[in-house]
């Protein structure tokens, strides 16, 4: 069990290393999230105020489509540089591959969630601080369930045909209840009047998913991994 | 294409073909009137479509887990046959829901995960079409998050107000309306094994012309 967490560490040292060096995937993608809310803005802002209650939604996309992103870039890079095949060849679980990938990805996420929760308070007015620690654990449950899907179907589109296209595509639809759980979960905590039971039940929603669609994506990312 | 597909889809074109009046025959609803007729037509559909998903699925497990290259044709069919009556389910409901509700669409749990539901299947079908070498085996973890994701997207949209007719009244059905109702899903269940049989006995061949096509060239 230990080797398993070793490689899955080392994979994620490796990508969090590179991505150090470069800094691509964490400028490029913060500065999308930032256009993103941007052009949110300008589209439900009415007469200098924005429309209610739309910050959860604003927040959730924008970290949707920069997931997305990223997903694309980080597994773009093993492909460019051919490490998807040394990476498959090393001698270790696949499973411990895709945990590494994984946490890669997530880490990568909360850097962009950092600068884009900030902003949606900012811009929309919302009391991102009144709640701090629900909101986090809401955010990391939501990328968790995001990311674990999305890392899988990136993988696993390393070898076909429009992958851009695909991912999306894929992804959206299969993260439809994680989205659900974590836009009404927020709202409960952004509203005027917070409903503290029901973002815990949103909450807890959100962890069962992910447990489910890790478990489910452990165990799939093996048998499609293998030629 | 075998005698047994034959018959069976010379069995279902009639059912087809005598449903119109058997349905006209029965008896008007008391309070929708004429048009809750369209149920005839859209709760069969509706079956059909939970059932080809959940054929696209197994098959998929079957073809990953347990390596069987044939179950991937019989994901293939089923995957297309989800598509298309999903496509019934989605326009026969509005239409009903029209006159019944007053609007077209409603976001109900029901009706939010069947259309996840088309749309997870249109991204499968998507992805076998322009994946290029490897969407089989791609598809198929597609396929089996998509069986299980179904679920989830039922409990989460689980908490807006439903005000989809529970399936529960299918057994309380007046007898009238009972004969009509089965006879259709008769008929649907027919059709849906008759064109998954085509589906799948064609993906069959093509493996098999490709097969031959690589014979040829080592």
């Amino acid at each position: 069990m230990s080797a398993f967490f070793r490689v899955a560490w080392i994979v994620m040292k490796k990508d969090l290393t590179v991505e150090v060096r470069s800094l691509e995937i964490v400028s490029t993608t913060v500065f999308f999230a930032v256009t993103v809310v941007l052009m949110f803005s300008f589209g439900l802002v009415v007469e200098g105020r924005a429309v209610r209650d739309v910050a959860p939604a604003i927040l959730w996309i924008a970290s949707a489509f920069s997931a997305t992103l990223a997903l694309g870039r980080t597994f773009e890079r093993e492909r460019l540089n051919d490490t998807v095949l040394a990476l498959l060849l090393a001698p270790s679980d696949r499973p411990a591959l895709y945990v590494g990938k994984l946490a890669g990805i997530l880490l990568l996420l909360a850097l962009v969630e950092l600068f884009l929760v900030p902003l949606v308070g900012l811009l929309f007015n919302a009391p991102i601080f009144a709640h701090a620690g629900r909101l986090f654990l809401l955010l990391a449950g939501g990328s968790l369930g995001f990311c674990a899907v999305g890392t899988l179907f990136a993988a696993m589109l390393l070898r076909a045909r429009s992958r851009d296209v695909l991912l999306p595509i894929m992804l959206y639809p299969m993260t439809v209840p994680v989205m659900i759980a974590g836009v009404r979960g927020t709202a409960a905590l952004l509203q005027p009047a917070p409903d503290l039971a029901m973002a815990q039940f949103w909450l807890g929603l959100l962890g069962a998913f992910d447990v489910v669609f890790v478990v489910l994506a452990l165990w799939t990312f093996e048998p499609v991994m293998t030629d | 294409m075998s005698r047994s597909t034959w018959y069976l889809l010379a069995l279902a074109a009639g059912m087809f073909a005598v449903a119109p009046w058997i349905i006209n025959a029965a008896p008007n609803e008391a309070t929708m009137g004429l048009v809750y007729k369209i149920y005839f037509f859209h709760m069969p559909s509706a079956w059909m479509f939970l059932v080809s998903a959940i054929v696209a699925g197994v098959a998929s497990i079957r073809f990953l887990f347990f390596r069987k290259p044939t179950a991937d044709h019989w994901a293939v069919a089923a995957a297309e046959l989800t598509v298309l009556f999903g496509a019934f389910t989605l326009v026969s409901g509005p239409l009903w829901a029209r006159k019944a509700w007053g609007v077209w669409w409603q976001w109900d749990p029901r009706l939010t995960s069947s259309l996840v539901l088309f749309l997870m299947f249109i991204a499968y079908n998507l992805l076998r079409r322009y994946g290029g070498p490897g969407s089989d085996k791609l598809g198929a973890g597609m396929a089996i998050f998509a069986m299980f994701n179904v679920v989830f997207v039922w409990v989460s949209v689980n908490y807006w107000r439903t005000i989809h007719p529970p399936t529960s009244v299918v057994p309380s059905l007046p007898v009238a309306m009972g004969i009509p109702l089965w006879f259709c899903v008769t008929a649907f269940t027919l059709l849906f094994i008759v064109l998954l049989r085509m589906r799948a006995r064609l993906e069959h061949q093509r493996a098999r012309v490709e097969a031959l096509y690589l014979a040829e060239e080592s």
